[in-house]
């Protein structure tokens, strides 16, 4: 546990040097033919990947001299800002859907509309498509997304006589049973308060359908509904007999790993970039399991949260011509299909090979039979709403007898960002 | 102004030379304080009284940082007194205000404790001086760990005493005394030694004399030492309030601001506002830098005046 607590920790303190060094990087003049690339691949797989992607690169233009700078991943959120304005560099990594709204809005972001057409991505990349699309236009380019759903520890529901709950009653009857056997029912760590945005994206798409959970992150309708409400009722079903790990705000997503590798608590609602973290805890795949968010209400169409990584030209890069064609590059299905293996996570490209494994096929197996995907709570919906909402849902998480309070805070952060 | 080099003298036409060099020379001593200060008054000119009017203006806009900005006069104040998560963080930089302050009360007993002549006390001096020299971070770091629910030693100790360990840091009544339980534990040792080097400079002729007249225990040190002390305790009370209003590393470190936020102070909900990955409100995150700046005033001006009316004393 320890270990995971220095990790987690210890990056934030060491985000800080990495992003000293990486500016000091950038300063440089470039040269023509020099293009410079910034990700947030701090991670060792992502950064494997990129990697290798570049190197491809390089080996395909040699007259082209990439020079690549790795941010860490928390600290490129705020950095990001500073250098698309200041030192732009030719390509930048960002997600797509409303959280890169505010650079496109900006007119900091490049339209590479013509890259999408000239290369046919409008057919291949066609999943991805609308959330890369504002005003009509492209504005990016997707290379990996993943699934969320629930990973449960298939040895404890066997050893319990628990099936793979299906609908609403039967998770929570799964929950009472390992309740019952003192097994928490739910990991989960909300110190970061993006992990509850998980669970509100997810009880809302089921209790009220993709359309409806759109049109709340756009902001057109009020907390206060009484849909938005029947939501919480949903969320307190699980809150109230204490069905989540307990004192979840003092963790992080990571130190709340080790109780479900303990097998103290039995179901993580995660993104399939847990995985990782699950299997290096020791956990094997006949252990550990994967499943749909169960249906709430009977019928509605099953939407999925599945958030996209993707790479952006800065309206201020220098070399953008360069910046197209690794753009072109990293959109094709055999790069993606390489990228995507080493990253554990499913390519957009629709003509690449999806890494064999056992998450990510069912995860394909999903996304591809569901009726929509969203970005995620702090992706589809603008940063300062995003905030403000995980902050709510947490401390319902501690809570639930706030919630009329805390929805109507909520009402009024609304009232104020979408003027 | 090198120019009086005698290499250099033989180029210049005499005229020019003399006439330069006579204001210089005239002038030397007025212009030699101004041009000693320049250096430090411009930098402390471009880094901190310009950004202070900079905040100020910034304020009056709403502007996300990297896009159009809009003058909205003084709508964000007028959000500000409206924001419980504003009232939230005042409020706990007021209870970190008041916490703070028993620092130097402790600093003192500490320090008095300390002040006596017994084999091996610089050591043991160093060591109570030890946290103070730590970084900020370490020490969140530390007693995160310390209060951690599932290992720390504090959740230990509880289980020894067999009873639930409580989660101070998710706990939104416990969370803020929890962090500044952790600033103490530095803020103490700064006092400890402000104290230890005031103790050094007593003159040993009053203690005499105080003893002569009778006063032993706690009146020689109200009546004798204290007032003795005072310009320690003033240093340690004006660093310990600074360091309560700046309060930020230790709530970044240990919760960012939560559970839900409850443990936010002034200078952490500012960041929040301004510069963090959700924050992209400037000229609200400016307008609650101009309270904290207002708050402080009141303790920076009470220090000035001080200061300004000691040195006349002295003259």
């Amino acid at each position: 546990m320890l270990f995971f607590n220095d990790r987690q920790r210890l990056h934030k303190i060491g985000g800080m040097a990495a992003l000293l060094v990486a500016t000091i990087g950038l300063n440089g003049p470039a040269l023509a033919g020099t293009l410079v690339i910034n990700t947030d691949t701090s991670d060792p797989a992502p950064k494997a990947a990129f990697e290798t992607a570049i190197k491809g690169f390089q080996a395909e233009y040699p007259d082209v001299e990439v020079k690549w700078n790795v941010f860490d991943h928390e600290g490129y959120k705020t950095s990001i800002r500073n250098f698309l304005t200041a030192e732009a560099p030719d390509i930048a990594a960002w997600y797509a859907g409303n959280r890169m709204a505010p650079f496109v809005k900006a007119g900091l972001f490049e339209d590479v509309s013509d890259v999408w057409l000239e290369n046919g991505l409008n057919d291949s990349l066609a999943s991805a498509a609308p959330s890369m699309t504002i005003d009509g236009k492209k504005w990016g380019m997707p290379y990996t997304y993943y699934q969320w759903g629930i990973y449960y520890r298939q040895d404890i529901f066997d050893k319990l006589g628990i099936a793979t709950p299906k609908t609403w009653d039967e998770l929570l009857a799964a929950s009472k049973t390992l309740k019952d056997n003192g097994i928490t029912p739910f990991a989960i760590g909300t110190k970061a308060l993006w992990p509850t945005g998980g669970w509100f994206d997810y009880l809302d798409l089921r209790v009220n359908g993709y359309e409806f959970h759109m049109d709340l992150t756009a902001g057109e309708i009020p907390y206060t509904d009484p849909r938005v409400k029947a939501v919480f009722d949903k969320w307190s079903d699980l809150v109230e007999p204490g069905y989540f790990l307990e004192n979840h705000a003092a963790y992080d997503w990571q130190e709340a790993v080790p109780f479900f590798v303990k097998g103290e608590a039995a179901m993580y609602l995660m993104g399939n970039f847990a995985v990782d973290l699950f299997k290096s805890g020791g956990l094997t795949d006949s252990q550990l399991g994967f499943m749909q968010f169960p249906e709430i209400t009977p019928g509605l169409p099953k939407a999925e949260d599945a958030p996209t990584d993707t790479l952006h030209i800065p309206a201020n890069a220098r070399n953008k011509e360069d910046a197209r064609r690794f753009l072109a590059y990293i959109a094709r299905p055999d790069i993606q299909s390489k990228m995507n293996a080493t990253l554990g996570q499913l390519p957009v490209n629709r003509n690449a090979t999806r890494p064999e494994d056992k998450y990510l096929s069912q995860g394909f197996e999903m996304l591809a039979s569901a009726h929509a995907l969203a970005q995620f709570y702090d992706r589809d919906a603008p940063a300062e709403m995003a905030k403000a909402g995980m902050e709510g849902f947490q401390e319902f998480m501690v809570k639930p007898e706030n919630q009329d309070r805390i929805l109507e805070r909520l009402e009024k952060v609304r009232g104020r960002v979408y003027k | 102004m090198s120019a009086s080099s005698p290499a250099q003298e033989g180029h210049c036409p005499p005229a020019l030379h003399s006439s330069g060099a006579d204001i210089w020379r005239r002038n030397q001593r007025r212009l030699a304080p101004y041009l000693f200060l320049a250096p430090g008054a411009i930098m402390f000119a471009v880094y901190v009284v310009v950004p202070i009017f900079q905040s100020m203006w910034i304020s009056l806009y709403d502007w996300d940082g990297i896009g159009e900005k809009t003058f909205i006069g003084l709508a964000n104040y007028v959000e500000l007194f409206d924001d419980d998560a504003f009232y939230t963080s005042l409020k706990n930089n007021i209870i970190w205000l008041v916490l703070y302050m028993l620092a130097v009360p402790a600093g003192l007993a500490i320090a008095l404790f300390l002040n006596q002549t017994v084999f091996g006390i610089r050591l043991v001096k160093s060591l109570f001086f030890f946290p103070f020299v730590l970084s900020q971070v370490v020490v969140g770091l530390v007693f995160a760990w310390f209060y951690d629910p599932g290992f720390g030693l504090l959740a230990e100790l509880f289980k020894a005493f067999g009873t639930k360990p409580i989660a101070i840091l998710a706990d939104e009544d416990y969370v803020t005394y929890g962090i500044i339980a952790a600033g103490l534990w530095p803020q103490i040792a700064y006092c400890m030694i402000l104290y230890l080097t005031g103790l050094n400079n007593i003159s040993s002729e009053q203690i005499e004399a105080g003893r002569l007249d009778g006063a032993r225990g706690l009146s020689m040190l109200w009546h004798v030492i204290l007032p003795q002390l005072k310009p320690a305790t003033f240093i340690a009370v004006v660093v310990t309030v600074i360091g309560a209003l700046r309060s930020f590393d230790l709530v970044s470190i240990m919760t960012d601001g939560g559970p839900y936020g409850s443990s936010r102070v002034l200078a952490y909900y500012m960041y929040e506002q301004a510069l963090s990955e959700y924050g992209y409100r400037m000229g609200y995150g400016a307008s609650i830098a101009v309270v904290l700046f207002a708050i402080m005033i009141v303790y920076i001006s009470i220090f000035l005046v001080r200061m300004i009316a000691e040195d006349r004393e002295r003259r």
